[in-house]
């Protein structure tokens, strides 16, 4: 039983995951009609974002010390850090807490990527065929990434999570079933992040005015820009806000998984099956199969499974695909009429 | 119908030509056949090396040490900077004149740490770029790949970093040479000290890479641990690059054991390690024992992505930068004073296998593969870091001392983040090549295919 619960709550944490990378890409392909490969991209940025403000909090003044020499014979580099030196005591809690702070910073810095992302290249392919659009932002994928890995190299920096989180949660004393389940605090901080993210951006959808004239341009553009609406403002804002998304899930995740310029790649195309599951268009959808897609691949990687089923962990979320879109062509929630002309 | 017709000058001339034929030195001969024989034998001034490294995917800084360690061996094979560990080394046949007499050059390409793209890369520095040796490479897959396109087209492979028992086991070649260590010796050297450390009486559970490497090291950890009287749990196998390994770290919770053998390199290493310790693996008590991790095979790299999860963790290196020997000290000097950093242990066995073939080329007195073969195979030496090294002639694996490493609890800097626990002598990791089975083929001479 403890063995199923742990794989769930794995399930619902990795499943955050793609739920957010998802419902960025989904914003984007109901909004603008793209097909954004660069989306992990952002995602991969994003824990940039953290890696780099953990950078600039932990910059160190070096002075040259004669008296001692390195292995190679020149002076020995002594090292102190800047801001414990400026703030002292201030200055270590901000390093401790570098990765949830960083979401402040990531925020604005996203939202400016988005945009000028959209403005600069993607909507000049907005009548382009999806091939074209595939393939622009694919090489912009690439061109990110190359530059992520000249400046920070191509090994994985690690993120901690603050001290205070850093261990592990008792699961099973809440469910009276001992310490049986111990689980990292800072992956359930993170489930419950994207949960309030998720909840953030169809709460903004639903009851802004802003949002209901994003809703309603992803129904008609053509009307809403009738009624002298700049629509296409508007889906640059959401474009910013899904690249928002993407990177405060990319920041969120370094202290899970030490974030490296790949990173984006290995989830764009989970993302995008999530996408397809949930129904093009759909962000309900996306969410739902997000979740649904992150404990099938756990389940799938338990022992039990994989001696009855050999290598099933590795191919489930393409099976699990491959039978809803036989049975549910649309997806789980897709809306008809999206992608099928 | 002609008749052939021997007159008293007639045969003179041919007696003096037969006789000069006959008193030329057999390295002028041998030279001069081999210029038709051997693949991509230099005919001007330069001689071109290939170094063929992993520039990008997971293994790219590693790739970049390997180059930077490659660099400084051409330019001390050519007489520049302070020589490196060239006055250290046994063998005295190279002068820093170049090899031969001629001036060393390379190209180098970029392995994507991917064998099809190492396997191109590879093909084009010996067809296109007439390099006559490759060496580099991150990974068993590369190096096996790599290999055996040396072999068919004639070129040495001096191969990096590579530790499956394959390279110089089932998957041996003549053309291919391996100066790191394997998962074998890992194994044989870490068994006895995880004994002694952790108690005889222990549950292993293996998370393993699913590749050529990972299967290796696994069969090599569990035969060692076992030998101990540890009882192997599970062992279950991971995809390469999975990133998030929760889900196959969180049965190890509830099976039972109390040691988790990581048979994870690289990037993979980082994240199930770093993944292992936020489960809370290293505070759990199990049997009524502390709950272990141990990564056979250590990189100082992946240590630096791990960060503070490497503390305590043991594991295996080929070689550390803060070894007490000449060779090691020449290195590091040299090392140092070019790129600021003290080098890796990829960068130390890329810089080997370059002055070792190098070296061969010299004793051997020619280019000529076939030649620069047998000069390798069981050759001994010392001062390159290692220690007393044998090449053997059977596998063409290099045996020397074996390093027991720890992370260190405490340490100065990135550069100090493990601590030699033990040096387990190369006798004593020597293995009797029939049992990775294999057979090393041919040493005939290739025009490149």
């Amino acid at each position: 039983m403890d063995a199923i619960i742990l794989q769930i709550l794995n399930g619902l944490d990795k499943g955050g995951a793609y739920a957010l990378i998802a419902l960025g890409l989904t914003l984007v392909f109901g909004t603008l009609g793209v097909v954004n490969f660069a989306h992990g991209a952002l995602f991969m940025l994003g824990a940039f974002c953290a890696v780099t403000f953990n950078k600039l909090l932990t910059l160190e003044k070096v002075t040259l010390d004669p008296t001692q020499l390195t292995p190679w014979g020149t002076a020995a580099e002594i090292k102190t850090s800047l801001v414990e030196a400026w703030l002292g005591e201030y200055g270590k809690v901000l390093v401790n807490y570098s990765v949830p702070v960083s979401i402040i910073v990531a925020i604005p810095v996203m939202l400016i990527i988005g945009i000028v992302m959209e403005r600069g290249l993607i909507r000049h392919f907005y009548k382009r065929p999806h091939a074209d659009q595939i393939l622009v932002t694919f090489g912009l994928a690439i061109v990110l990434q190359e530059i992520i890995k000249h400046f920070y190299g191509a090994n994985p920096i690690p993120q901690a999570a603050p001290a205070a989180f850093a261990g592990t949660a008792q699961v099973g004393m809440l469910l009276g079933m001992g310490d049986a389940i111990p689980y990292p605090w800072w992956r359930l901080i993170y489930l419950f992040f994207s949960l309030g993210i998720i909840g953030i951006v169809f709460a903004f959808l639903q009851f802004t005015t802003y949002g209901m004239v994003v809703r309603a341009g992803m129904r008609d553009r053509e009307t809403v820009g009738l009624l002298g609406i700049d629509i296409e403002r508007r889906f640059t804002v959401v474009f910013g806000i899904a690249a928002v998304v993407a990177g405060l899930a990319g920041v969120m995740y370094t202290p899970i998984l030490p974030p490296d310029y790949h990173m984006g790649m290995d989830f764009l195309v989970l993302s995008f099956v999530v996408v397809v599951v949930g129904g093009m268009g759909s962000l309900g959808g996306a969410v739902a199969a997000g979740f649904l897609l992150g404990i099938l691949q756990s389940f799938a990687s338990m022992n039990e499974i994989k001696s009855i089923i050999p290598g099933i962990d590795q191919i489930i979320i393409y099976l699990v695909a491959v039978v809803i879109l036989l049975t549910m062509p649309r997806g789980l929630m897709g809306r008809k009429g999206v992608m099928e002309d | 119908m002609s008749k052939l017709i021997i007159n008293r000058r007639g045969l003179l001339k041919a007696g003096a030509v037969g006789g000069l034929a006959l008193s030329t030195p057999m390295h002028f001969m041998r030279g001069a056949y081999a210029a038709d024989a051997s693949c991509n034998m230099p005919t001007g001034a330069n001689v071109v090396f290939g170094f063929n490294i992993p520039l990008s995917g997971p293994y790219a800084d590693e790739g970049a040490d390997e180059l930077k360690a490659y660099q400084l061996a051409v330019k001390h094979l050519n007489g520049e900077g302070d020589g490196g560990m060239l006055p250290t080394f046994s063998s005295k046949a190279l002068k820093g004149n170049g090899v031969l007499g001629k001036k060393v050059t390379f190209v180098s390409g970029d392995t994507q740490t991917k064998a099809d793209a190492a396997r191109d890369s590879a093909k084009r520095m010996i067809e296109k770029e007439k390099a006559i040796m490759i060496t580099g490479g991150s990974s068993s897959a590369e190096a096996i790949a790599v290999q055996s396109l040396c072999q068919d087209m004639g070129v040495i492979f001096m191969s990096c970093l590579t530790h499956s028992n394959d390279t110089t086991g089932k998957d041996k070649k003549r053309y291919g040479f391996r100066h790191f260590f394997n998962a074998y010796m890992s194994g044989v050297a870490l068994g006895p000290v995880l004994g002694e450390v952790y108690g005889k009486d222990r549950k292993a559970y293996h998370l393993t890479a699913d590749y050529t490497w990972g299967w290796t090291q696994e069969e090599s950890m569990k035969k060692s641990t076992e030998a101990q009287g540890w009882k192997t749990v599970n062992a279950v196998r991971t995809p390469l690059g999975a990133g998030d390994f929760s889900q196959y770290l969180t049965p190890v919770l509830s099976s039972g054991a109390d040691v988790l053998i990581l048979n994870h390199y690289g990037k993979d290493m980082v994240n199930s390690l770093t993944q292992a310790v936020q489960f809370g693996m290293r505070a759990k008590q199990v049997n009524g024992k502390n709950f272990e991790i141990v990564v056979p095979l250590f990189s100082e790299l992946m240590a630096q992505g791990a960060g503070d999860a490497i503390k305590g963790i043991y594991g295996t290196a080929n070689w550390d930068w803060k070894l007490d020997n000449d060779g090691t000290k020449a290195f590091v000097k040299s090392f140092g004073k070019e790129y600021g950093v003290p080098p890796s242990q990829a960068a130390q066995t890329a810089y080997a296998q370059a002055i070792l073939y190098a070296d061969a080329c010299e004793r051997a007195g020619t280019f000529f593969a076939p030649a620069v073969i047998k000069a390798l195979e069981g050759f001994e030496f010392d001062g390159l870091g290692n220690g007393k090294t044998l090449y053997r002639d059977s596998d063409h694996q290099c045996f020397k001392d074996v390093l027991v490493v720890q992370g260190k609890e405490k340490p100065k800097d990135k550069y100090d983040l493990l601590e030699v626990k033990k040096i387990v002598a190369a006798k004593d990791v020597t293995y009797d090549p029939a049992i990775f089975g294999g057979d090393l083929g041919p040493a005939d001479a290739k025009t490149c295919g």
